[in-house]
């Protein structure tokens, strides 16, 4: 009796010490946790560096969630996240939430997306539409009254469509709302609602009457399962790629996406960390995923942007006012022709 | 002290309706009771808002109907095998596995209709969408058979020997003796199963959160994309609504009415099981 207890300590032991070999202790340079949460739009960019962070870092728990970057804004105003993942700039509203808790935050710019406009592999008819299609389509106007192809454009079928689209948590919504109805959070309502978009590609690609909006990366990730069309913003009809929405083309559906940073959490090691090295490899990690990554210079600004932050946070500046950011620009600046 | 463990029960009940009660005050005092329930449009969250609970009520109701279409006649068909026909050891092998179609948890429920029933049923059912009521309502009913075959098959076999030995010595077969006999007389058992179950099928949410959809659609049309009132709440709590604002109060809105339903059912039950009970002894 007493030899199979020495056997089973024994070998207990030797299983504790084997992990501790495999463990990867003693690499990397700091450790804790980073909660990251907001828009499914830049999750993926996240999620990937996250990944690549992990392997420098071990020691650091990266959680990446996607609750929506209005669902994100809430948590991170109220210390819950240290970084919001955000397709679009931060509103009043949540701002002065930030401040209300005593939060200071920096916007970081980490690509550029394009809004892409999809239908099933099974539409064979639709190839573009133009902004004012979709906003006769979107508009609040159309709840319950516009719901056939053929109202929009006599020329298409007459038969009911089905709209899938991100919900009111999301930037995207934000975005598209903005830029093809005219106003931020104004559409109908009667359409599938998902923050998660992998649903609306699931809903879209069974459904050949079907037709969403959402980030350009899930639909690289799915090309297989659906169709993009091109969208006539007044100059054209252009199909969305990566040069079309570096260069301002495909408008007014592209747009720069963001993280932002919160002073509480910049004071951890940690998260200065992990957003040095976002800014460092989001170049790479950006075009891997599907997005379009700022130039070389553009990530040199955003990252003295972040250092001028933890600097001033330091001797408690007035960053705030810095990184505001911008109100939703349709065009932003640098993408003008 | 045992009387503690029951007021506990007690306290959590009153204290669930209280806060359902509390917070659709606010909401009723702003919508009105009649737009509640007659408007046909339920957009709370959107520009133009709308506060009418019927599509979120077909959407339970459609969900449900399909359930219990098809989980009550192979329930209880089940549970009339189990008890009238299968011999000892083959209804104790097979007890335990209809166990474990209960035992699997919703979410896994909910994939499976999305990506195993639907693309399956699109290969023959025209115009089906992604999301449907119908693979949800397939696949509720299969989550719900233990419920009413179990609960069947205790009523089965509470109907006394005598009647099944009288019914054989007037000649009639197993069959006729099983369902013109047998059941008939447990039939108050049977109901009593059925109402538990769709009462179930009513407060399922995450198989119809997956796999019927987010889109609140007035129809009872099974191929078309619905939102039943537990998905409505899922979706907005996990989104970003101010708390105490009008959104927000939807979600006991919609709370409550499942609450009204609910118990509405477990009380008819329970007045079903006590008015047909004593017949016999």
């Amino acid at each position: 009796m007493p030899r199979k207890i020495l056997v089973l300590v024994g070998g207990i032991l030797l299983v504790l010490a084997l992990s501790e070999c495999g463990s990867r202790n003693d690499k990397g340079t700091v450790e804790g946790e980073v909660r990251i949460d907001g828009s499914s739009t830049v999750y993926p960019i996240t999620e990937a560096v996250a990944e690549e962070f992990r392997l420098d870092e071990p020691r650091v728990r990266v959680t990446v969630g996607v609750s929506g970057t209005g669902g994100g804004f809430n948590k991170f105003g109220r210390g819950e996240i240290d970084i919001n993942n955000a397709s679009r700039p931060i509103k009043e509203r949540e701002a002065s939430q930030c401040e209300a808790n005593n939060l200071k935050f920096i916007g970081i710019r980490v690509a550029y997306d394009g809004l892409v406009v999809v239908v099933s592999k099974q539409n064979k008819w639709l190839n573009e539409i133009s902004v004012e299609e979709l906003k006769r389509i979107w508009e609040p106007e159309a709840q319950g009254k516009i719901t056939r192809w053929s109202q929009i454009n006599p020329e298409w079928p007459n038969e009911e469509f089905h709209l899938y689209g991100p919900g009111i948590a999301s930037g995207t919504y934000d975005y598209f709302t903005e830029a093809v109805v005219g106003k931020a959070g104004s559409s109908r309502g009667d359409y599938t609602a998902s923050e998660d978009d992998n649903v609306l590609v699931q809903g879209i690609s069974g459904d050949k009457n079907g037709l969403a909006f959402f980030g350009l990366a899930y639909y690289e990730e799915n090309k297989e399962k659906l169709r993009v069309i091109g969208v006539d913003g007044g100059d054209g009809v252009v199909m969305p790629s990566e040069e079309t929405v570096k260069n301002g083309q495909y408008m007014p559906l592209s747009r720069p996406i963001f993280i932002y940073v919160s002073d509480i959490a910049a004071a951890r090691p940690e998260v200065r960390s992990f957003v040095k090295f976002y800014l460092d490899n989001a170049n790479f990690l950006v075009s891997d995923v599907g997005y379009i990554p700022l130039t070389n210079e553009e990530y040199k600004i955003e990252l003295a942007k972040f250092e001028a932050f933890l600097s001033d946070e330091a001797s408690d500046g007035s960053a705030t006012e810095r990184s505001r950011g911008l109100s939703v620009n349709i065009i932003p600046s640098n993408l003008l022709p | 002290m045992l009387a503690l463990a029951g007021l506990v029960t007690v306290l959590t009940t009153a204290g669930i309706i209280w806060v359902l009660v509390s917070e659709s005050w606010g909401f009723f005092t702003t919508v009105s009771l009649w737009d509640f329930l007659t408007d046909t449009e339920w957009t709370p969250l959107f520009a133009e808002k709308n506060y009418g609970i019927l599509p979120l009520l077909s959407g339970t109701f459609l969900t449900t109907l399909i359930a219990i279409l098809t989980a009550v006649p192979l329930g209880v068909v089940i549970a009339v095998y189990l008890s009238e026909y299968a011999n000892p050891e083959f209804r104790k092998a097979l007890k335990p596995t209809l166990e474990v179609l209960a035992a699997v948890p919703t979410v896994v429920y909910g994939f499976f209709a999305l990506t195993v029933v639907t693309p399956f049923l699109q290969t023959f059912v025209p115009g089906l969408g992604s999301f449907n009521a119908l693979s949800a309502g397939l696949v509720m009913g299969l989550m719900i058979i233990p419920v009413i075959s179990s609960l069947s098959e205790d009523a089965l076999h509470a109907v006394p020997k005598s009647l099944r030995e009288a019914s054989y010595g007037m000649g009639a077969t197993r069959f006729q003796t099983a369902f013109k006999v047998v059941v008939p007389a447990a039939s108050s058992g049977i109901m009593v199963a059925v109402i538990l179950g769709i009462a179930r099928a009513i407060g399922e949410t995450m198989v119809v959160a997956i796999a019927a959809g987010q889109q609140p659609n007035l129809t009872l049309d099974p191929r078309e994309s619905v939102e039943t009132i537990t998905a409505y709440i899922v979706q907005v709590s996990l989104g970003d609504v101010e708390h105490g604002s009008l959104e927000y109060k939807t979600i006991f809105a919609a709370g409550i009415t499942l609450f009204v339903f609910t118990f509405m059912l477990n009380n008819l039950s329970f007045w079903l099981k006590k008015r047909y009970e004593e017949r016999y002894e």
